[in-house]
């Protein structure tokens, strides 16, 4: 199994550019909403065609500008689960199972059964999509992908269109149907809650091209470009200018931080997660910043601390955000607020 | 009670005969051809597609006799493509139930094509891509989801073009003309019978038009009534 893509397409306001090869069966795609994703996925299944390149899955060529090879979506073999998951809504759920479906009747009778089985939709064959709730539209959806058996599956933002409480089911849900599935499953999203659960491997999509391409952790864990700290997750970024190996200024926050590793030449920001601060009270240690607080929310499982460093610039791009969860409270309730906050550097982000 | 049963029984019913065939038969040339014109509309881009909508629109703003003057131009056997039906094929359009036909579906065309286009536009293209990657043919899509997903809006279309169809009056006249048992449809008697006085004829003939009018606003919203359930609208 493996998808080869190099394709190309001018769209109205940035050029999309994405080159990828990838043999792993679950990929992730993270972009922020208009990044090029969905458009990217439609090309995959014949529905957007690109303006040059090609497309190869598994050896068998779905679209080869040079060749003049453009397989209609009918041809691909490529699931597409739609956000609305598009069930045709005046065939009830085994004719929308069915729908794709060619050969015997008896032969379609029993693959959709089966299907319907499958997916827990036994006793709403007869329903239409109307009558049904966002998971069994759901698992419908799915189960009418999975009866032609595609070679590879899309699926566009598959839980964006649903409410949060039942986002961690359908999640679950669907990881679970899809685990017997064979074939290559690429998802695309913007939150990186269900990438990071979702794929093995992940291409971070900014403004129509991948900006960090490779092992989901390892990409979370160390983003190496702004665009992708940003969509991870990462919430503090400041400019750098690097003083000398060991040695990087964090422009914004007005402070100078001091590594034991040598930082790389083309670093030009530092980010840091609001998670991993470490609190600090009483004298002040190495890669500690002194702080105003300047506002604070309180969630259910943590509190948010909005902070202003104590020589960083004057506008916005200086807050510090520091997130502290629930275990912590009582040590901060103890102690009182720190005295400084301190950078550490496994956790450190240098970020192209 | 008994004069108005032997007026009725003396009534030269053609009138209602030449009308609904009329109105039928018009309706079924406008709702293949308005399908098909919705469709070859909306794959157009740019001013191709204003121009070609415009034209097609166009029978439904103009008075109907500025619409039966161009068909007169069109189908007079001393014109071109007159002369050739006629003396080619010896097909007869003015004076003819034909110029009937052609006139009242000149005139409700651009309803089904209207109709049939809005219905079309608001199918999700989703359904259609859809279609397209589970391996379903275009013809198989277009009968099997877009026609029944956009059915409702297309019924009520057809609804109103037969509605149209049927009363037409302007271009039938100027066209087909208005021939006892052969053109004169129930607007043109009407008219004719209101020219001689005739107020008890052509009060029947109102009634019966206003009772088929009510009977066809009730199956519209009947029809396209029952779609909206699950839209909340303003």
């Amino acid at each position: 199994m493996s998808i080869d893509i190099d394709i190309n397409k001018r769209l109205s306001n940035f050029c999309l550019h994405m080159s990828f090869r990838e043999d792993s069966k679950r990929i992730g795609v993270l972009g922020a909403s208009g990044a090029g994703k969905s458009m990217m996925l439609k090309m995959l299944a014949g529905i957007e065609k690109p303006d040059n390149g090609k497309i190869i899955l598994d050896n068998r060529v779905l679209f080869d500008s040079e060749d003049h090879i453009n397989l209609k979506p009918q041809k691909r073999n490529v699931g597409y689960l739609f956000q609305n998951y598009a069930l045709f809504p005046n065939m009830t759920v085994s004719q929308n199972i069915a729908a794709g479906l060619k050969g015997d009747k008896e032969k379609v009778r029993s693959r959709v059964s089966e299907m319907v089985q499958k997916f827990r939709l036994t006793g709403l064959e007869d329903s239409l999509p109307g009558k049904l709730s966002g998971g069994q539209q759901q698992r419908a959806a799915l189960a009418r992908i999975m009866a032609y058996e595609p070679e590879m599956i899309l699926l566009d933002e598959p839980f964006s269109a649903l409410d949060v409480y039942l986002k961690d089911r359908m999640q679950e849900e669907l990881m679970e149907m899809l685990s017997d599935y064979d074939g290559t499953v690429i998802m695309v999203s913007h939150s990186r809650d269900e990438i990071y659960r979702f794929s093995d491997t992940l291409a971070v999509v900014d403004e129509g091209k991948i900006i960090s391409h490779g092992d989901t952790r390892k990409i979370f864990a160390q983003p190496e470009t702004k665009a992708a700290a940003v969509l991870t997750g990462c919430k503090n970024i400041s400019r750098a200018e690097i003083a000398d190996p060991h040695v990087i200024k964090a422009v914004d926050w007005g402070i100078t931080l001091k590594v034991k590793q040598v930082i790389p030449e083309n670093i030009r920001y530092i980010g840091y997660r609001a998670h991993q601060f470490k609190p600090v009270w009483g004298s002040r240690e190495e890669n500690c910043v002194r702080f105003d607080l300047l506002s604070k929310a309180e969630l259910q499982f943590e509190k948010n601390f909005y902070v202003k460093p104590e020589s960083g610039s004057c506008d916005r791009d200086s807050m510090i955000t520091w997130f502290v969860q629930r275990d912590k409270w009582d040590e901060l309730k103890e102690k009182g607020y720190p005295d400084y906050l301190m950078f550490v550097e496994e956790d450190m982000l240098f970020l192209r | 009670m008994e004069e108005l049963s032997i007026f009725l029984a003396r009534l030269d019913w053609s009138p209602l005969w030449i009308s609904l065939k009329t109105g039928v038969a018009a309706t079924i040339i406008c709702f293949f051809l308005g399908i098909l014109a919705a469709r070859k509309v909306m794959e157009m881009t740019g001013p191709a597609k204003a121009i070609v909508d415009g034209i097609l629109t166009l029978p439904m703003v103009l008075p109907p006799t500025v619409a039966g003057f161009f068909l007169l131009l069109l189908f007079s056997k001393r014109r071109p493509l007159g002369i050739f039906l006629w003396e080619g094929f010896g097909i007869k359009v003015v004076q003819s139930w034909l110029g009937c036909i052609i006139a009242a579906s000149v005139i409700a065309f651009p309803l089904m094509y209207r109709n049939a286009r809005s219905a079309f536009e608001l199918v999700d293209i989703n359904l259609i891509h859809a279609g397209r990657t589970l391996g379903m043919s275009e013809t198989k899509i277009f009968f099997k989801v877009v026609l029944p997903t956009a059915g409702p809006g297309i019924a009520g279309g057809t609804i109103l073009t037969f509605a149209r169809a049927l009363g037409e009056f302007g271009a039938t006249s100027m066209l087909a003309g208005n021939i006892s048992g052969k053109t004169a449809t129930i607007s043109q008697r009407i008219a004719m019978v209101l020219q001689d006085q005739d107020y008890l004829t052509a009060g029947i003939w109102v009634g019966i038009v206003m009772i088929i009018a009510f009977m066809v606003i009730f199956l519209f919203n009947l029809v396209v009534g029952k779609t909206s359930k699950n839209v909340h609208r303003w």
